[in-house]
């Protein structure tokens, strides 16, 4: 029988510690509908997180999980997955633990093509301390941190990642579920690293301060902003301006980290035997 | 693939020592960055673990080395980790993150003149307290502290055991000379060696409770990705591994974590001692200068002063009641170390005003010689 998002649920759990109005849920049932898909083994999925409202995920669901430290879910995934590559080992990670604390771990899991799926729940704010600024907060939007308005830059995250090295990057928002599941499915099955951002609304910290409405305004916001690559190309800078770019944004079949060093271990022992 | 048992004589550095131990220990995972003194553990590792199936990985920084040990370990495998004292202290957050979930693990800090950047690379004995209180919170903490490359062997195998045993990070601590200086060792065949393994469930996956231990109990730990999906988290957590902020589960939890290794502190305490029955003076002292106390101590005997020597192997938890005994049988205790002054306050609380207890502190980053010590000695 096929599986549902109920098979990799842990219930009891329920209901889970998000805000009425997050958009992490919706991620969370795109992920679980991907595995679903992929019928895969629960005991053999491994689901890592570090700290913040995206990095309480890994306790709702059924596999082997992992909670950690703030910034570096990427770096316990990378012992992991090194150290058993036969699991399935997918990272959940929010933009303030995974671009802001976590940035050089997500850069090196990428330039070394290790095969972990990342999926980054991207609300483009710090929730789970109530509301401070991230690398992802637009300029001019307000936080806590930013009463008059956050001067610094938010950095395209897709675009550093697959400037690392990763074998896939796609971008989806939580307007675009089906979407979103595809390219997590799409992502797990990738040989090599892989990196999924799925922007989200945090209506509690970031939309009330920003004035921008309840849930529903700020998923209708998310929906009308949403350019796919492919319109995308056909637009000017200025065009694009504060639109959010969807779609796989890169596909590369560069040779993964593990399977590297089995080839490793390979030449190492014949090596030693030869001598 | 068989490791080759040859079981003469060789020369080897403290760090080489600590590998090959290491190996016969049942390391097959390591995960470091560069940082002098310690580079040789990473490096003869990034060589050997492969030949025996092992793995390596030079990370991106010593808090993503400390994290993929972490992870390693869940999967099962024995892991460690090697570093110097700015190295450690980026460690400690997931130190302590690995002290709380309880995975095993060892980290290897070959210590060199502090504090910052210090004097790279001479050697120091500054991080004696950061291994105790490095990381945040109340936490049980175990730390080997070899003198000599064969000790170095010995207590980086003892280390592995005791950290599967309880489930348990193990610092080793080394000094600089002790990492680098080279002295003949006997590397013995792997079955000469005992092994321990973590305790693993023996209940079917669907009864398991991946923290389920009496109070002052170590509990099974199961492999990632054999059948027992469990979870675990920095949080305080309850039996299940699921986060509880209950007083009662938040007391048992952190209570059993400190009881755990308590309970076994005798098999866990290794200390070496020489002309303590009749001594009136004791030198206490660790690592290299440990060293030279014992050399001076025996210089002292052949004056005729009747001075005796002890040096805590196990340098965490601190072996209170050994020092304890001993300052109830001698007039007065000398501590000489390379720092300002961090075992001869530990020995002082173990002494507990029974006799005089004086530190000697040499902090220029150069080791204490025979000399220094035998000189206190003569004053007595």
């Amino acid at each position: 029988m096929a599986k549902t998002v109920q098979d990799y649920l842990r219930p009891q759990f329920m209901p889970h510690i998000w805000c009425p109005g997050c958009g992490h849920g919706i991620t969370l049932n795109a992920m679980l509908r991907a595995i679903a898909k992929l019928d895969l083994d629960k005991d053999k999925v491994c689901v890592v997180s570090g700290i913040g409202c995206a990095s309480r995920l890994p306790g709702y669901v059924d596999f082997n999980t992992l909670h950690t430290t703030h910034g570096r879910a990427i770096a316990f995934a990378t012992g992991i997955k090194l150290a058993k590559p036969e699991l399935t080992v997918i990272v959940v990670t929010g933009d303030g633990d995974g671009a802001a604390i976590g940035g050089n771990h997500l850069i090196h899991a990428a330039r070394r093509n290790i095969g972990l799926t990342v999926v980054m729940f991207n609300n483009a704010i710090y929730g789970m301390t109530s509301g401070q600024y991230s690398p992802m907060t637009p300029s001019g939007k307000t936080a806590t941190t930013a009463p008059y308005g956050n001067i610094e830059r938010d950095f395209d995250i897709c675009k550093l990642v697959q400037a690392a090295g990763a074998n896939y990057v796609a971008r989806a928002t939580v307007a675009q579920p089906r979407q979103l599941s595809t390219y997590i499915e799409r992502a797990i099955t990738t040989k090599g690293f892989a990196f999924v951002e799925a922007q989200c609304m945090c209506p509690t910290y970031y939309g009330r301060r920003n004035k921008l409405g309840g849930p529903v305004e700020m998923l209708d916001m998310l929906r009308k902003n949403t350019v796919t690559m492919q319109a995308a190309a056909k637009l000017s800078p200025e065009e694009l301006r504060g639109k959010i770019i969807t779609g796989e944004l890169h596909k590369a079949e560069d040779p993964e980290y593990c399977e590297l060093y089995d080839d490793l271990i390979r030449r190492a022992q014949e090596e030693v035997a030869g001598k | 693939m068989a490791i080759k048992c040859d079981t003469r004589a060789r020369l080897l550095q403290g760090n080489e020592s600590c590998c090959e131990a290491a190996i016969l220990a049942g390391v097959r995972f390591f995960a470091g960055y560069p940082i002098t003194p310690s580079s040789e553990v990473a490096e003869v590792l990034a060589q050997r673990l492969p030949q025996v199936g092992g793995k390596f990985i030079q990370m991106e920084d010593e808090i993503g080395s400390m994290a993929a040990v972490v992870g390693a370990s869940l999967t099962g495998a024995k892991a460690m980790t090697a570093t110097s004292g700015p190295g450690f202290s980026l460690k400690q957050e997931n130190l302590g993150f690995a002290a709380f979930i309880e995975a095993p693990c060892v980290v290897v800090n070959v210590q060199r003149t502090g504090p910052s950047t210090g004097l790279p690379t001479s050697p120091g004995q500054g991080d004696l307290m950061q291994a105790r209180w490095g990381t945040h919170g109340d936490h049980p903490v175990v730390a080997l502290y070899p003198s000599s490359v064969s000790e170095a062997f010995e207590l980086t195998v003892k280390a592995v055991n005791i950290s599967e045993m309880l489930r348990t990070p193990v610092i080793l601590l080394m000094d600089e000379v002790v990492g680098h200086m080279r002295e003949p060792v006997i590397v013995p065949c792997a079955d000469d060696i005992e092994v321990v393994n973590r305790p693993r469930p023996t209940v079917k996956p669907e009864d398991y409770l991946p923290y389920d231990a009496e109070p002052d109990g170590v509990p099974p730990m199961a492999d990632f990705g054999t059948g027992y999906r469990w979870h675990t988290t920095g949080l305080y957590h309850d039996v299940t591994g699921f986060p509880t902020s209950m007083p009662a589960k938040v007391d048992f939890l952190i209570r059993r974590l400190m009881a755990k290794v308590e309970k076994r502190r005798k098999d866990i305490t290794f200390t070496s001692h020489r002309y303590m029955d009749d001594a009136t003076v004791a030198v206490v002292a660790c690592g290299i200068v440990a060293r030279s106390a014992r050399r001076a101590v025996q210089m002292a005997r052949e004056k005729g002063i009747k001075a005796g020597f002890f040096q805590p192997l196990t340098i965490w938890p601190f072996p209170m009641e050994q020092v304890a005994d001993i300052a109830g049988r001698v007039r007065k205790i000398i501590v000489p170390e390379m720092n300002m002054g961090q075992l001869v306050e530990e020995v002082q609380r173990a002494a507990a005003g029974k006799c005089e207890v004086v530190g000697y502190s040499r902090v220029d980053g150069e080791p204490i010689a025979p000399d220094e010590i035998f000189a206190l000695l003569e004053e007595v």
